[in-house]
């Protein structure tokens, strides 16, 4: 029956091609924990991804309570916390995950880097690699924000101050991050945007490339 | 990579149906690790079918840490909370750390804001064509190693250094919801002793704390002793040295006017 299914879709859509791509490809020995334990330090990219995923589906969830606006912000960040089954549980895992994702970013970095797999063919995946990092430090420091508590607004407040003070273009700078002259409601719906659809979209856009590119060039040879 | 492979390019060239779709288009096909002698094995199912227990270790590790720990959520912001300290989260911490340098602050402050940190990000994309070395042993190439590691460590001790004065902050504003906001024996030598030096900048003229934490009440938390020490030596790498200019006779009754300061 599924057989049947899958052979009519795969008749006239040719998915075979697709998902065998990704199935057939060869996983070499050395990036293999299951034959050399020390080849774990290649599992933190993958890990990465595995945290972004996590990211993503619990902000999904956190925006079915969340409002982004000043008076009701904080409140519903609080009933979401101590009122909703499960919340606390939620929010942990995208307030912690937000530090994990940080943390094994750095460790997936400082792997390709300490290994020399940026080098020729692989520079411009690296570059895609940093991209990625300006991204989720954007999503870091926007998702900062939005509970609309003390440490929130004045982490924010002293982040935009110091992006003020950049010669030139500082108050252009914080114009744009505050939408206005202050930090303030039109400050948290600016950041609620970047954070929930600017940054994610340019998130998922360079871990396509990211992957696309992994599996164009393979993964680096051992050492 | 992926086009003219063989050079073929007079070739003649079909194309499906009338999109622009290459007929015989070339398949571009991953390295197969033959030429390493091992064990490959296929992505899936062979690979991902052990692969998961990697992530089902992290996510144990991770479930724990969310049910033992509670995320924060402090009180709804209030943008007149003067005493409150501003700290941003622990990623930013070195940059941060970084502004309050002498020599990355004030009229210096692009070292901090756009030099420094411009040429950190801007060396880690280049990576590639600054390091252009065949090599790949980390043993081979010193000095990219030794760059990397030389930043690394600054930039735990940057973050290691911001946690620390964060803390003694936080210690030294303890108590600073005051209830009585009343300055006591406001019209005193003492009190024009303060106000005519420069702690009045900071900590407020009402001591009610500006951009350093408020001083009501502080008789309660500091002996004579400290308050001394915190204006001859500055205090946290915060609040500068010397910023009392009087004699010491005029230090003395300055603390013991700051050591009235006590509530209930």
């Amino acid at each position: 029956m599924l057989r049947a299914i899958y052979d009519w879709v795969d008749e006239r859509l040719d998915i075979t091609p697709l998902w065998r791509d990704v199935a057939d490809h060869e996983v070499p020995e050395h990036v293999n924990p299951a034959h050399h334990f020390s080849a774990f330090i290649y599992c933190f990219g993958g890990l990465t991804f595995f945290v972004v995923v996590i990211q993503i589906l619990s902000g999904m969830f956190l925006a079915m309570y969340y409002v982004p606006d000043i008076i009701n912000a904080h409140a519903s960040v609080k009933f979401l916390q101590n009122e909703v089954a499960m919340g606390a549980i939620v929010r942990g895992m995208h307030h912690w995950g937000a530090s994990v994702a940080i943390v094994m970013l750095f460790l997936h970095t400082l792997r390709v880097f300490f290994t020399g797999s940026y080098k020729h063919p692989r520079e411009f995946n690296w570059v895609v690699g940093m991209l990625i990092f300006f991204v989720m430090l954007g999503l870091g420091f926007t998702g900062y924000l939005l509970p609309w508590d003390n440490k929130a607004y004045f982490a924010t407040k002293v982040g935009v101050e110091i992006a003020a003070s950049v010669p030139y273009l500082g108050p252009y700078i914080a114009t744009f991050l505050q939408g206005g002259d202050i930090v303030g409601a039109q400050t948290i719906a600016r950041f609620f945007a970047l954070h929930v659809f600017f940054f994610p979209a340019a998130l998922l856009a360079l871990l396509g490339a990211h992957f696309i590119l992994i599996r164009r060039q393979g993964i680096s040879g051992p050492l | 990579m992926a086009h003219n492979q063989d050079g073929n390019h007079k070739e003649q060239v079909h194309y499906v149906g009338d999109s622009r779709v290459r007929a015989n288009r070339k398949k571009m096909y991953p390295p197969d690790y033959t030429e390493f002698p091992s064990k490959s094995e296929a992505f899936f199912p062979d690979f991902l079918l052990k692969e998961w227990m990697v992530a089902a270790v992290f996510l144990v590790g991770f479930m724990t840490l969310v049910m033992a720990e509670e995320p924060p959520l402090g009180d709804i912001a209030d943008p007149t909370n003067t005493g409150f300290l501003p700290v941003p989260d622990w990623y930013f911490l070195f940059m941060y750390q970084l502004l309050k340098y002498k020599w990355a602050s004030g009229p210096f402050v692009i070292v901090g804001t756009l030099i420094l940190p411009g040429i950190l990000f801007t060396s880690l994309i280049l990576a590639p064509w600054l390091d252009r070395s065949k090599e790949r042993r980390p043993s081979k190439r010193p000095v990219t190693i030794g760059l990397m590691l030389v930043s690394l460590v600054s930039c735990i001790a940057l973050t290691w250094a911001a946690e620390a004065e964060h803390v003694t902050q936080l210690e030294s504003s303890v108590g600073s919801p005051t209830v009585d906001k009343k300055v006591v024996d406001a019209n005193s030598e003492g009190q024009k002793l303060y106000s005519e030096n420069a702690c009045i900048r900071c900590h407020g003229d009402q001591l009610q704390g500006k951009n350093g934490p408020p001083l009501l009440g502080v008789g309660n938390r500091r002996t004579a002793e400290q308050l001394h020490t915190y204006i001859n030596e500055g205090k946290g790498g915060v609040m500068p040295a010397g910023m009392f200019q009087g004699t010491p006779q005029q230090q003395q009754i300055l603390v013991d006017w700051l050591m009235k300061q006590k509530q209930k």
